[in-house]
């Protein structure tokens, strides 16, 4: 399909089609005050050679040579240019998401392929074809526990990331669900004595991330028989996918979202990210958005459909299981390379240098006089430190020395001022690591 | 397919047979001629009550999923659980074997508002033509 701007002749047989004489008729509907008669706000018209200036004018204005410990939901990873170089084709970097099924072999089979390895690395039996984020996934996977259980109420640990919260809160607002947030503990954990004593026969979904927000890997498994004797459905988020080449991955859960950022997408402003969402064979029904299937033609041959597409919104309307879940197949095909590159060992090798390193950097701060662990759990490529001092006033220091620092956890968790989350992943060196901590002890040491 | 004389039909091709106090309800073989190949079906559990006009279930198939409207309103008594695992018999027995659920009714009355077999043929009938038109 060609995007091609009409020309005059063509407005005009448009309009004597509808009977309009000119667009100000077809528009006079629209009381005047509402008509915007001013010309829009907007420069050029540029010619090409002007275009590509302004283009390299403004990447030129990236900074460069920062190193950064910020995480919090959004990774730097290792990328392969084998990745872009993929995804750039015309085939794949065009294409819109695939309604037309039978003519997207290519697409199809590509979203078969990520649909494939999120089920691997999540131990689940299903997963659909890619969703917006992490947040949004999250969200979709409490209405389908909504949807399955007939129940309102939603239990969510604090330790869940706090913009997904944010999310699963703003959907909630007007539809009846109930969000409850679970405490979590002085480990970092959630506290299951909390989440025991609420969770009862009108909950619809218990929500834990692992690693949690604080970057803690959390000990759900018994947590799971709770929730199920209770008849609610255990749904774990996850942020950081890579922790998955070393963690167990949560088999036991009834639905898993993830956010695939950290699958070969660069943490490019905030977006776009992919969403995961995977689940149960018997709870596909409910699950959002659509699946593509492998299948084979008239002639025997291998071919890809889409299955579980009868319960989107161009078909169901209202009665859609999801108005809101696109499909990021660009994103999801960048995923699904990364890691047919990555491999199994290759994942789980990038995790461990994750582990390690963050390992490397917490006995470095300790070393620091006033630094202390707040939590003492298990930890993936996030950890949480105490500092002496304003972590804003600290990180304002750090920038100077091109550091972006830590997040400021006082933000979203006003009784933890003065912490900050740490993230160090494969990208960060031992150099980087010790520059850091130097940096961090003379921004202590400074008088305010 | 002939259009048992018995029973009763709704505008949202359901049909419902009363007997001895108890109604069985199904779609039509015009429905499932519309539907094309069904390929899941979700009813309600028993103890769960309909309301006239209101959704009951759907019938999905390889085309679309459908909703089901109660017409009448009831107790389910029993849900076609063999539709589980052989949702095509909606396809090829709509009128008998692939009846969805039995409902004790809450007002028999209702039924009156229904058409019957000749009826329900004039209307898709009717119908047809205008989608041909």
């Amino acid at each position: 399909m060609r995007y091609l701007p009409k020309s005059p002749a063509e407005r005009q047989e448009m309009l004597a089609a509808i009977g309009a004489k000119s667009i100000e008729e077809l528009f006079s509907s629209i009381p005047d005050r509402f008509r915007l008669r001013a010309t829009l706000d907007i420069p050029g018209p540029y010619s090409e050679a002007e275009v590509i200036q302004y283009f390299k004018d403004r990447a030129a204005e990236n900074s460069k040579g920062y190193t950064s410990f910020l995480g919090a939901g959004v990774y730097n990873h290792l990328r392969s240019v084998v990745t872009d170089a993929i995804i750039q084709r015309g085939e794949f970097l065009t294409s819109y998401t695939p309604y037309q099924a039978e003519i997207t072999q290519g697409t199809l089979q590509a979203i078969f392929e990520f649909q494939t390895l999120m089920c691997q690395l999540t131990g689940q039996e299903v997963a659909n074809a890619s969703m917006y984020d992490g947040s949004t996934a999250t969200t979709e996977a409490v209405l389908m526990a909504e949807r399955l259980t007939g129940r309102q109420r939603v239990l969510v640990a604090r330790s869940v990331h706090p913009e997904y919260r944010e999310v699963l809160k703003t959907y909630a607002k007007n539809s009846g669900l109930r969000v409850e947030e679970i405490p979590f503990t002085a480990s970092g954990t959630v506290d299951a004595n909390a989440l025991q004593a609420a969770v009862k026969d009108d909950v619809a979904a218990v929500v834990v991330q692992s690693p949690n927000f604080f970057g803690v890997i959390e000990s759900y498994a018994p947590l799971v028989d709770v929730t199920h004797t209770a008849g609610a459905m255990f749904v774990v988020a996850i942020a950081e996918g890579v922790s998955l080449g070393l963690v167990r991955p949560p088999a036991e859960a009834d639905i898993v979202a993830m956010e695939g950022q950290s699958f070969g997408l660069p943490p490019s402003y905030g977006g776009p990210f992919a969403g995961v969402i995977a689940s149960r064979d018997r709870f596909v029904r409910q699950m959002p958005g659509r699946l593509a299937g492998q299948t084979t033609d008239s002639e025997g041959q291998r071919g890809f459909v889409l299955t579980l597409a009868t319960r989107e919104q161009h078909i169901r309307r209202e009665k859609a299981t999801s108005n809101i879940c696109t499909n990021q197949a660009l994103c999801a095909l960048a995923a699904t390379v990364h890691l047919a590159l990555l491999g199994k060992e290759g994942l789980r090798e990038m995790a461990e240098q994750n582990l390690s390193k963050a390992q490397f950097a917490l006995s470095e701060l300790l070393k620091i006089p006033g630094v202390r662990r707040t939590f003492d759990a298990p930890f993936f490529n996030e950890f949480t430190v105490e500092l002496p001092r304003s972590v804003k006033i600290v990180n304002g220091h750090l920038l100077r020395d091109k550091i972006i620092g830590p997040l400021a956890l006082g933000t979203p968790y006003p009784q933890l001022t003065k912490h900050a989350l740490v993230c160090v992943t494969e990208t960060t060196t031992r150099a980087e690591i010790e520059r850091f901590a130097n940096a961090l002890k003379l921004a202590l040491e400074r008088p305010i | 397919m002939a259009y048992p004389k018995n029973y009763r039909y709704t505008k949202e091709h359901e049909w419902i047979n009363v007997e001895g106090g108890l109604a069985t309800i199904g779609i039509t073989d015009y429905a499932q001629h519309e539907l094309g190949d069904v390929v899941f079906v979700e009813l309600p559990k028993p103890g769960a009550k309909i309301e006239l006009g209101k959704s009951f279930g759907t019938v999905e198939s390889v085309k679309a999923v459908s909703e089901i409207y109660a017409p009448a309103a009831g107790e389910v008594i029993e849900a076609n659980g063999e539709l589980q695992n052989t949702p095509e018999k909606i396809n090829t027995d709509p009128h008998g074997a692939a009846w969805l659920i039995k409902v004790r009714l809450t007002n028999a009355a209702e039924l009156s508002g229904l058409m019957d077999a000749s009826a329900y043929e004039a209307y898709i009938a009717a119908s047809g033509k205008e989608a041909s038109a």
